[in-house]
């Protein structure tokens, strides 16, 4: 089990003192046609959480931010480049996402973030700020020439409350 | 994806359908264009009733075509979203340059 928790590969379960429950991993590669199908694979595993379809909804988008900047941007558009994407749901019900790719990798990440930074004038820069906004928690680790790792979390509140009862 | 084009005089309406991603962004943008350079267009109306998912590279094509139609005077309008698209039509603020109404019907009465 892998996670990046201020820039260090660590354990989730160790840090945060949380147990996986449940977990798919995956691995695909970076064909435009896979974007779908990595999105879809999360919302569904997602399902079993006690979420709304806009709670799915939302899932479904941010994995296919992370995963298209993969394919666009860590690949330049080539389809022969790997992508992993993991998915974890802990015992309080929250929901770790981590999507994985060996590309070009981002030169400054604190720009990269920035609401409508964009590397190529005619997109709008607004998948990072998807990603923040509808996740709890994410942060995004990246080694120009090695590839990006993007981790984004969101908490279920009402399993919290399963859980501690 | 599919698109559906139907042009009636200077009006061009696009019926799309389907999950507007990046695997569909680039055919959508080229699809349009071709029409929008081709022909005289002064209205571009946007059908996205039977579009069940939207990312930002869907709504790249938007705002591109957007800046197109508004650089030859036109006019673009978006109709019929569902309430998931229109929830991220909203959020990127795209509703603010393309106004979303409800029918292609409503656009013309309006
Ligand atoms: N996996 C990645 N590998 C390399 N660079 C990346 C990666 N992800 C993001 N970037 C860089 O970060 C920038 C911002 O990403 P973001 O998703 O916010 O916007 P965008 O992809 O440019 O536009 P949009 O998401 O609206 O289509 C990108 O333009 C790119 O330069
Ligand atoms: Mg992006």
């Amino acid at each position: 089990m892998w996670s990046v928790i201020k820039g260090r590969w660590t354990s989730p379960g160790l840090e945060l003192r949380m147990n996986v429950k449940n977990y798919v991993r995956f691995e695909f590669s970076s064909m435009p046609e896979n974007v779908s199908f990595a999105r879809s694979c999360v919302g569904a595993f997602a399902a079993q959480l006690d979420c709304t379809l806009e709670d799915i909804e939302e899932i479904k988008l941010v994995v296919s931010e992370a995963v298209s900047n993969s394919i666009i941007h860590g690949y330049n558009g080539s389809t022969d480049g790997k992508i992993e994407v993991m998915a974890s749901i802990f015992d309080n019900g929250s929901l770790e996402i981590i999507v994985k790719d060996f590309g070009r990798g981002i030169e400054n990440v604190e720009q990269a973030m920035e609401p409508t930074y964009s590397s190529d004038s005619s997109r709008m820069g607004l998948g990072f700020t998807f990603m923040r906004s509808f996740m709890d928690e994410m942060d995004v680790i990246s080694e120009p020439g090695q590839g990006t790792s993007v981790r984004m979390l969101r908490f279920f509140p009402s399993q919290n409350h399963q859980a501690m009862a | 994806m599919n698109a559906d084009f139907k042009q009636v005089r200077d009006t061009l309406v696009v019926r799309i359908s389907g999950e507007l991603d990046m695997l569909v962004a680039d055919q959508l943008r080229q699809e349009i264009d071709r029409r929008l350079d081709n022909t005289s267009i002064s209205t571009l109306i946007l059908n996205l009733e039977k579009v069940s998912f939207i990312d930002s590279s869907g709504l790249g094509v938007i705002i591109g075509r957007y800046k197109k139609v508004s650089a030859q005077q036109g006019r673009m309008y978006i109709v019929g979203a569902c309430p998931p698209v229109e929830k991220i039509l909203h959020f990127s603020g795209i509703n603010k340059l393309v106004p979303l109404y409800r029918s292609e019907k409503d656009v013309v009465s309006n």
